[in-house]
């Protein structure tokens, strides 16, 4: 067994703070993030983009990018947009979503960009 | 219609309670039974007991029969089948009309269906196999407090299960060393923790200081993880002042979420806790301790896909539901079944799963199965493969009893749940790829790597009691 290591999460260290699913992983790569556009696709869910300054992540509302993609099918389009909006505020976090209208909830939502923490 | 005439007696319950041509109607309240009959007792007329026993009947004419309209109170068994896999047993369908039973009232519907009629001699033992509640019964319950996706709204919490810890040792920690479990799990990544059920008030913690501390467990891991926390509050009580005092307290405080024991406190407690809940925007976790004393003899009792429907219609937004995996009791098929009960909209008839009847929910909101019970991260992809999105996954020793503690407990449970879900979103086999997923995503967390060192023996392979009837020739 090896050594006991202390749990680094505090206050006043802003690398503690997450932002929902996924954020306890390592940042993805190109692929692994093409895979998970692909599943909210292949879900029929619409995706939209949303995103926020680090330090206001807690707040249910994020600023919208545009308006949801409604009925955009097209993975390619979908990584654009997140690209363009992570150009457009590369201090912030970009959150790709999945609405889902039949539940009237969202399927999915994960941070694709991860703004530096200050 | 020539009149009736009294005529006293004992009559065989089947000239009046056995309608083998009957076609139930949709607002009727239909019961499938097991039943096994006394020797020498036939089926229709044991079935036809049954009937009269749980609606209009009793064991003679009485003179006051024939001031009512018999015909159109009375229940009716309507079809006898075989129990595949049980010679002694059979499946009875009884169908009752809507009027009797009293709106809203579950506790009316259980009085009545499951009374008196399961002491009957007659019958050497009983078991209500399901119960099909009409839409026209179902829009008269309030059912869960917000449901499913609200929940998913107020905890901004999206595309995954939910991840809960139940609080160790259940009994005997003080107030604010609770407060100190409840902070770790919570800073480590849970989404909740959760009073044992047998902590309500007890002289080493009473519930106001305990309130209190895991309050500020809670506020002060969400200021740290920049995520939203909760921790299910028991206000089961000895009484129904007793518990909207501690109701009323939480709310004080801010709390997401609190908790009630369903079987143990009542249906009438927990249906006025759940609309107490709806009314003040507070989530509510429903345990079911002494569930297993109704449902888990095969021939006697109440399954428990009864019980989690009767519960979505008192109202609960969480119930335990068993994890087909852990510790405790619960068949894959049967589970998978009432999972679906508990939190779809329109369930078909299966009898793959032991689902008896069509059920239509209408618009009442669904219920999120909760699975704890012996469970860690090793279970992790075959309890996403199981559950799905909606869902929480309970793991208490499986995050206290990390070599680190509950902070990295809770953390390495949830790398090992988002790299469940990620695989799945992929399109992997879980199952399948179990250690895969886990031994890779354990290569950038060490509390995960030592979590799946500690428990990678540890299996409940015992055979399940109750399970569901199948064929044995």
């Amino acid at each position: 067994m090896s050594e006991m290591q202390d749990y680094k999460s505090s206050l006043s260290d802003t690398s503690s703070r997450k932002f929902g699913t996924f954020s306890y992983l390592p940042e993805m790569d190109a692929g692994r993030i093409r895979k998970q556009v692909e599943y909210i696709v292949s879900k029929g869910w619409n995706p939209a983009i949303e995103h926020t300054e680090p330090a206001n992540s807690f707040s249910y509302y994020w600023y919208m990018w545009k308006l949801p993609m409604f009925g955009e099918t097209d993975v390619n389009r979908i990584l654009g947009e997140l690209e363009a909006c992570h150009k457009a505020h590369p201090g912030n976090h970009v959150r790709l979503v999945g609405y889902d209208n039949y539940k009237q909830s969202q399927g999915a939502a994960m941070v694709i960009y991860r703004g530096p923490m200050k | 219609m020539a009149a009736k005439t009294y005529k006293a007696g004992v009559k065989e319950y089947r000239e009046t309670y056995w309608e083998p041509h009957y076609t139930p109607k949709d607002s009727d309240i239909l019961a499938c039974f097991k039943v096994v009959p006394q020797a020498g007792v036939p089926r229709e007329e044991a079935a036809a007991a049954v009937a009269a026993e749980s609606s209009t009947g009793t064991w003679t004419t009485v003179w006051t029969d024939l001031l009512t309209d018999l015909q159109y109170y009375k229940g009716r068994a309507y079809r006898i089948e075989d129990v595949p896999g049980d010679d002694d047993a059979f499946y009875a369908f009884i169908a009752y009309p809507l009027d009797l039973f009293e709106e809203g009232s579950v506790v009316n519907v259980l009085t009545s269906i499951v009374g008196n009629v399961f002491g009957f001699k007659a019958v050497r033992s009983l078991r209500l196999e399901d119960v099909r509640f009409p839409l026209a019964f179902v829009t008269t319950c309030g059912g869960p407090p917000h449901g499913i996706q609200v929940e998913r709204d107020k905890m901004d919490k999206y595309g995954r299960p939910l991840l809960g810890c139940t609080i160790k040792p259940k009994l005997g920690l003080s107030a604010k060393n609770y407060g100190r479990a409840v902070y770790e799990c919570l800073r480590g990544g849970l989404d909740f923790t959760k009073d044992d059920e047998n902590v309500n008030s007890q002289p080493f913690m009473r519930w106001r200081d305990r309130f209190s501390y895991c309050m500020e467990a809670i506020h002060k891991a969400e200021a740290e993880t920049g995520e939203r926390k909760g921790h299910y509050l028991n206000v089961t009580a000895p009484t129904v002042e007793e518990m909207y005092k501690r109701a009323e307290f939480a709310k004080s405080l801010g709390a997401p979420i609190i908790m009630h024991d369903f079987l143990t406190g009542g249906f009438t407690a927990n249906t006025s806790l759940a609309n107490w809940c709806r009314d003040n925007g507070i989530l509510l976790h429903i345990h079911r301790a002494m569930h297993a004393v109704l449902d888990r003899n095969p021939r006697h009792g109440i399954h428990f896909r009864v019980l989690a429907k009767v519960l979505r219609l008192s109202g609960g937004d969480h119930l335990h539901s068993g994890t087909v995996v852990g510790k405790l009791e619960g068949d894959r098929g049967a589970t998978l079944g009432w999972i679906d009960l508990m939190r779809d909209r329109y369930i078909k008839e299966d009898r793959s799963r032991g689902i008896f009847f069509d059920q239509d929910w209408g618009f009442m909101p669904g219920v999120m199965p909760v699975a704890s019970g012996g469970i860690h991260v090793w279970h992790m992809p075959a309890l996403v493969s199981i559950f799905g999105d909606d869902s929480v996954l309970q793991f208490g020793g499986g995050t206290l009893g990390h070599p680190w503690g509950n902070a990295a407990g809770a953390a390495a449970n949830r790398v090992a749940l988002e790299a469940c879900v990620e695989a799945r979103n992929q399109g992997r086999q879980l199952e399948r790829e179990s250690r895969d997923i886990l031994m890779s995503a354990a290569e950038h967390s060490p509390e995960l790597k030592i979590a799946l060192e500690t428990w990678k023996e540890i299996k409940f392979e015992f055979d399940t009691v109750d399970k569901l009837d199948v064929a044995h020739r």
